[in-house]
């Protein structure tokens, strides 16, 4: 198989599906754009997909908090379709509300409160990919890429744990945004495949959107996150 | 199952709230609700049994950043005894919940990782909630939340609860809900806990039908009616009104009355823009809307599509795609509810964009506020305080644009005392499409299909109200006229819309006016019929002429051949958008409304859109002086360097950028941030899709303070400004179009009117020179406050011009950041002392006898050539020069760039007006060494090589050098 299927899964009020679809293109997948209900009418397309990614937005508004409705959905109308998936050990990426929405299944570790500043932040990050367990980050370099949430501060019980668990996939370096614990930016699962994290390296997949590229400054492009986690759909 | 209260002793001022056990027998489970620290009382309950019904408090587990903003609002409120307010989010259910609906509700709306929460309602503290009616998408949630658990359809509200501590009276309490707590146009407030009010879910109304006696009536008591029923039409067009129904031998109904005063309202049909305008001495002048159509007709750009008609203009700069672009105001509701305001005005002008077919992009917002810092005891009665203004305008922008999935990019904020009862708020849109022929226009059997959000009393009479003079009842009267936006329900239906090309033949928005202006625009000249009671409703009980003329939101109107009237239901269903039917476009020119088989309204199109008597008006000219100016004195240079940098126009404002969103789509190429540390501020934003090599540049030009002495000034050096921001980051100056917005005071006082007359001039002089049309336009006249005081208080005339223009290649973007020692700095364009409306001025700069910038008619060829020389690629950086002048230019640039500059010439030799000046047409580069030979002749003269790029930590002028951490401290510190 030498394209893997993706599904980019929108619910209402999802905005960054485009975004994130077009990385995968030039990152070797086949992104299908798929609405949450048609995904709740039938879930066989997940078992045509290679890979699935939960896109960011503000998904029901954000209404009861980010994530909280989406999550409830899939909960409650996939939960044995999407658990399948995952223990089939197809790769899973959910950023910014695609990682709250992760977070409130259960399907990843943690919790995402409001940022620290007490509003939503758009802004550059610079990311680091800690030795991990997620099939995603695997030899990555760092990653320059925008935040844009006002949910963002990464909250769990013992961050340490985790980080002994191999399960933080990405930390802020410089700043931390948002006030997360250990500036943890993202986090996987045990088993690796599922990938969740706040920034967007979908809106760094070309060099002319970074924000220094007309001063010649321009590093740390977003799209070897997507080919890793195509390459590993693909190899599996 | 009753309702448990918990009971403190302790007087609610002072105390704070917050036990609750694992075991009371209002159902609460295993979470952990008490909440640790110092403010734990725990008294014991006793139980009270109140009316039924249920109510969840949520707090935050960690210190709710909501908290810490109240405060510091409070204190800037002069409420300074007021030491903390603890935050909390409620959920009002309309029942008792049994004990496992209790627990699924809370597995649903409580996080236990972030949240704690309690049914026990609180004792004390401050409760709110939202109006009943008043959009509210978390209660949505919840609804949907409860049935996808399996809990029956639930009433259900939300609320805040405020805990208050710190040395304070009831007076304290009901001021800080007053002011800060609870926007009394949306909210209610009560000591906790609040009875909330629910939807009346069974409500009915009556299909009547009432008619309104004006045949008749003599001038009194026309201008009674006018007044009673809000209708803010003059003598003349009540007349109109009165003689037309004489001639059909019958009184009007109130349906009819209502719509004809939105479709002839200033916000509708733009009548001062129309009017017949002559001076005193009878000097006739052309109406300034047909002006301004000349000018466009005049250029005639190959690139404009469509100018001046429908919901935007339309260009064509790229083979095969087409670009809409509108700005609109939305500036008396954002006066009155900040957020709702603010967040409807960006929703709104997104609806114009999809009303032309187009995909939005983009949007844009300019703000004008009143001085954050104005004691709060000296604004006029009935006045919210501009701070909250601010936030609320801001975060009212930032939640409709940050959800609906757009980014925000171009904007400016600007401050002054005459905005503080009228706070400005301008936002645009731009879309594209693929080039395709216009739209045929509604046909006769097409249906009359209404999509998007539901119908409510949202809004109703905005139009009228938006151009009626304000006063301090405004805010409890004009309740009605606020709306709350539902941005998802808008994304919803684009999504939808580039699914439907081909299935219609007309579409516009629901703006003001509602359905009577979206339908009436669309019958002109066909006729329609409609019946109200089939349009989804968000409650019942809406008599006919409220659905009408509601301005709920969210919603469009299109003309649907019946043959595709299915496949359109098919891809609305996809996207979970509600479309109806309503009716259809008849053929026969009447507009005809109907309650089920009741008829409430039946009217000639032809009189609904040309009855209007034209407006005949009066102008004075304003005769500013243009003459000889004194040269203004300056002791300290350097000081006065930093003052202006720290004025609130000039000062940093990434503390507002940052909470819009300028990355999605990833097509922003040049954001409003830019340079080394990402906190420079660019003239202009340039917006390329990853796909394609060229893009489309957007700026902003605006400048109240030159129109208070020369508007027409004033409006040229606009015009000059916007396109001088856009070429600066590498837009092609030949493929400029441009937008027009006025705000301005009543146009029915002469000078008012005169100096839009002026201003007019100005904009078409400006657009001539630049051969720059003008494509699209709107005015909001009528920016008045009636004070308690009797006085009127105006709004500084204010011009927004926005410049759009081409980017031929997206790769060549220039930015104003310095980018590496040695470069050398070259000024373009010419300095005088041109001081009037200056920002020197307002830094307590002594300017004498002033006059404002003067068009330079030289802008136009030194754009191009510099336009040329960017297209080599050898402009390193770029700057507009503008307010506060060249030395505020050169501060920026190097603050960007984390450089430093020594100039060593000044293009002036008297020192204020070479640092301080504000001329025209201005701008600085920079230049490898190696290139100042080869960018001096090719740009021509005037042009002055002021130095270098330095590696210091400092700009040096002139021997008075001013340390780089002192500029940004002053930059960056007056953050408002």
């Amino acid at each position: 198989m030498s394209t893997p299927q993706a599904i980019v899964l929108a619910a209402p009020g999802t905005n960054r599906d485009h975004d994130v679809a077009f990385a995968l293109e030039l990152a070797g997948a086949a992104p299908r754009l798929t609405l949450l209900a048609e995904l709740l009418a039938d879930s066989s397309v997940l078992a045509d997909a290679q890979m699935l990614v939960v896109a960011g937005g503000f998904s029901y508004a954000d209404a009861l908090g980010a994530g909280r409705m989406w999550s409830l959905q899939l909960t409650h109308g996939v939960g044995d379709a999407l658990r399948g998936f995952v223990a089939a050990g197809k790769p899973v990426i959910g950023i910014c509300n695609g990682f709250q929405v992760l977070t409130r299944t259960g399907l990843l570790p943690g919790a995402l409160g409001h940022n620290s500043s007490g509003h939503f932040q758009c802004e550059w990050v610079r990311l680091d990919a800690p030795a991990s367990r997620s099939v995603w980050t695997q030899g990555l370099d760092p990653i320059e890429c925008p935040i844009a949430h006002g949910e963002g501060r990464y909250v769990h019980p013992d961050p340490a744990a985790l980080a002994a668990n191999g399960q933080v996939a990405f930390t802020y370096t410089g700043t931390n945004p948002n006030g997360s614990l250990d500036a943890i930016a993202g986090v996987c699962d045990e088993s690796g495949v599922v990938l969740g994290l706040m920034p967007h390296p979908e809106n760094h997949v070309l060099a002319r959107q970074h924000p220094r590229h007309a001063r010649g400054s321009a590093a740390g492009l977003g799209l070897p996150l997507f080919r890793q986690g195509v390459r590993y759909a693909r190899e599996r | 199952m009753t309702r448990s209260t918990v009971t403190f002793d302790s007087p609610w001022r002072t105390s704070t709230i917050l036990v609750t056990s694992l075991t009371l027998p209002g159902g609460n489970r295993g979470l952990l609700f008490v909440r640790a620290g110092p403010y734990l009382e725990w008294r014991g309950p006793s139980f009270a049994s109140v009316a039924p019904g249920s109510r969840l408090t949520i707090r935050s587990r960690d210190v709710d950043p909501r908290s810490a903003s109240l405060l510091n609002d409070a204190q800037a409120l002069g409420l300074t005894q007021v030491t903390a307010i603890d935050v909390a989010d409620v959920v009002f259910f309309d029942s008792d919940l049994a004990f496992e609906q209790r627990v699924a509700i809370e597995e649903v709306l409580v996080d236990p990782l972030l949240q704690t929460a309690t049914w026990q309602p609180p004792t004390g503290g401050i409760d709110t909630e939202l109006l009943p009616g008043v959009t509210d998408p978390a209660a949505q949630a919840v609804a949907l939340a409860a049935r996808t658990v399996g809990l029956p359809d639930l009433e259900v509200a939300t609320g805040m609860h405020f805990d208050v501590r710190g040395d304070i009276d009831d007076v304290t309490v009901s001021l800080l809900a007053r002011r800060l707590l609870a926007n009394q146009v949306i909210e209610r407030w009560a000591t906790a806990p609040i009875a909330p009010s629910f939807i009346d879910s069974h409500a009915t109304a009556e299909r009547s039908v009432d008619h309104v006696a004006i045949c008749d009536l003599d001038d009194d008591a026309l201008l009674t009616l006018n007044k009673e029923r809000g209708l803010s039409m003059d003598l003349a067009e009540l007349h109109a009104v009165a003689e037309f129904y004489r001639g059909s031998g019958r009184e009007p109904t109130d349906v009819e009355l209502e719509t004809l005063a939105q479709t002839w309202s200033e916000h509708c049909s733009h009548k001062t823009f129309r009017a017949l305008i002559s001076t005193p001495d009878g000097t006739q002048i052309q109406p300034l809307l047909q002006q301004l159509r000349a000018c466009t007709d005049a250029i005639a750009a190959p690139f404009v599509v469509s100018a001046f008609v429908g919901n935007a203009g339309i260009v064509t700069y790229h083979p095969g795609t087409t670009v809409a672009v509108k700005v609109e105001t939305h500036n008396h509701p954002s006066a009155i509810e900040p957020f709702g305001g603010a967040n409807t005005g960006v929703g709104g002008v997104i609806r114009d964009v999809m009303g032309t077919a187009h995909d939005p992009i983009a949007i844009t917002d300019i703000l004008c506020f009143g001085p954050t810092d104005i004691p709060a005891d000296e604004l006029p009665e009935g006045v919210l305080h501009p701070r909250l203004v601010q936030s609320g305008v801001i975060a009212g922008v930032a939640d409709y644009g940050n959800k609906i999935g757009l980014p925000t990019v171009a904007g400016a904020v600007i401050y002054d005392p005459g905005y503080t009862a009228n706070p400005l708020v301008y936002a645009g849109c731009i879309g594209v499409a693929a080039a395709a022929p216009p739209l045929p226009g509604p046909q006769p059997g097409d249906l009359v299909v209404v999509m998007g959000g539901r119908t409510g009393r949202d809004g109703l009479r905005g139009a009228t109200f938006s151009s009626a003079t304000m006063d301090a009842t405004t805010g409890d009267v004009a309740g009605a006229s606020v709306q709350i936006g539902d941005p998802i329900v808008e994304k919803l239906v684009i999504d939808a819309m580039r699914e439907l090309h081909g299935l219609y033949t007309a579409v516009t928005d629901c703006g003001a006016g509602g359905l009577s202006s979206a339908v009436g625009e669309m019958a002109e000249g066909i006729g329609a019929e409609v019946d109200v009671t089939i349009a989804p409703l968000k409650y019942p009980g809406l008599r006919p002429w409220e659905v009408w003329l509601s301005e709920a939101q969210e919603r469009m109107v299109f003309a649907v051949p019946p043959h595709h009237f299915e496949a359109l239901l098919a891809v609305c269903a996809r996207h979970g958008v509600e479309a109806v039917s309503l009716g259809t476009f008849t053929g026969d020119g009447v507009l005809r409304v109907r309650a089920g088989d009741l008829q409430v309204l039946e009217l000639d199109t032809h009189f609904l859109h040309d009855g209007r008597p034209q407006r005949s008006m009066i102008a004075e000219l304003p005769t500013p002086y243009r003459g000889e100016p004194t040269l203004p004195e300056c002791d300290d240079l350097a000081d006065t360097l930093l003052r202006l940098l720290a004025h609130p126009d000039i000062a940093s404002k990434e503390h507002i950028i940052r909470r819009y969103d300028h990355e999605i789509r990833g097509a922003t190429v040049v954001r409003p941030l830019v340079g080394e540390g990402h906190d420079g501020h660019a003239d202009g934003v340039v917006l390329a899709r990853p796909t394609d090599t060229h893009g489309l540049a957007l700026g902003i030009g605006v400048n109240p303070w030159y129109g208070l002495t020369d508007p027409e000034r004033m409006a040229h050096a606009v015009v000059d400004e916007a396109i001088r921001n856009i070429v600066a980051v590498g837009a092609d100056p030949a493929k400029v179009s441009l937008l027009d917005n006025f705000s301005w005071g009543d146009p029915r006082r002469p000078s008012t009117l005169g100096d839009l007359v002026m201003a007019v001039d100005g904009c078409c002089a400006a657009a001539l020179a630049h051969t720059a049309p003008f494509v699209s336009g709107k005015d909001s006249l009528n920016n008045e406050y009636l004070g308690s005081d009797g006085q009127r208080h105006a709004v500084p005339p204010t011009l927004v011009i926005t410049a759009m223009a081409h980017v031929p290649d997206a790769d060549l973007v220039v930015t104003p950041d310095l980018k590496r020692a040695g470069d050398v700095l070259v000024l373009v364009g010419t300095t005088a002392p041109e001081f009037g409306g200056s920002h020197f001025e307002m830094v307590g700069g002594r300017i004498g006898r002033a006059v404002v910038p003067a068009p330079d008619a030289d802008a136009p060829v030194r754009y191009r050539r510099l336009h040329a020389a960017m297209q080599t690629g050898r402009v390193r950086a770029c700057h507009d020069v503008s307010e506060g002048g060249l030395a505020v230019t050169l501060a920026e640039m190097a603050l960007a760039g984390r450089l430093g500059i020594r100039v060593e010439t000044l293009p002036h030799d008297h020192a204020p007006t070479a640092w301080f000046a504000e001329s025209n047409g201005r701008l600085v580069c920079a230049v490898a060494a190696d290139d100042v030979e080869w960018f001096v002749a090719a740009l021509g003269e005037p042009a002055t090589v002021l130095g270098v790029v330095t590696d210091d930590a400092a700009l040096v002028i002139d021997g008075i050098t001013i340390d780089d951490v002192v500029m940004r401290t002053a930059w960056k510190g007056a953050a408002q």
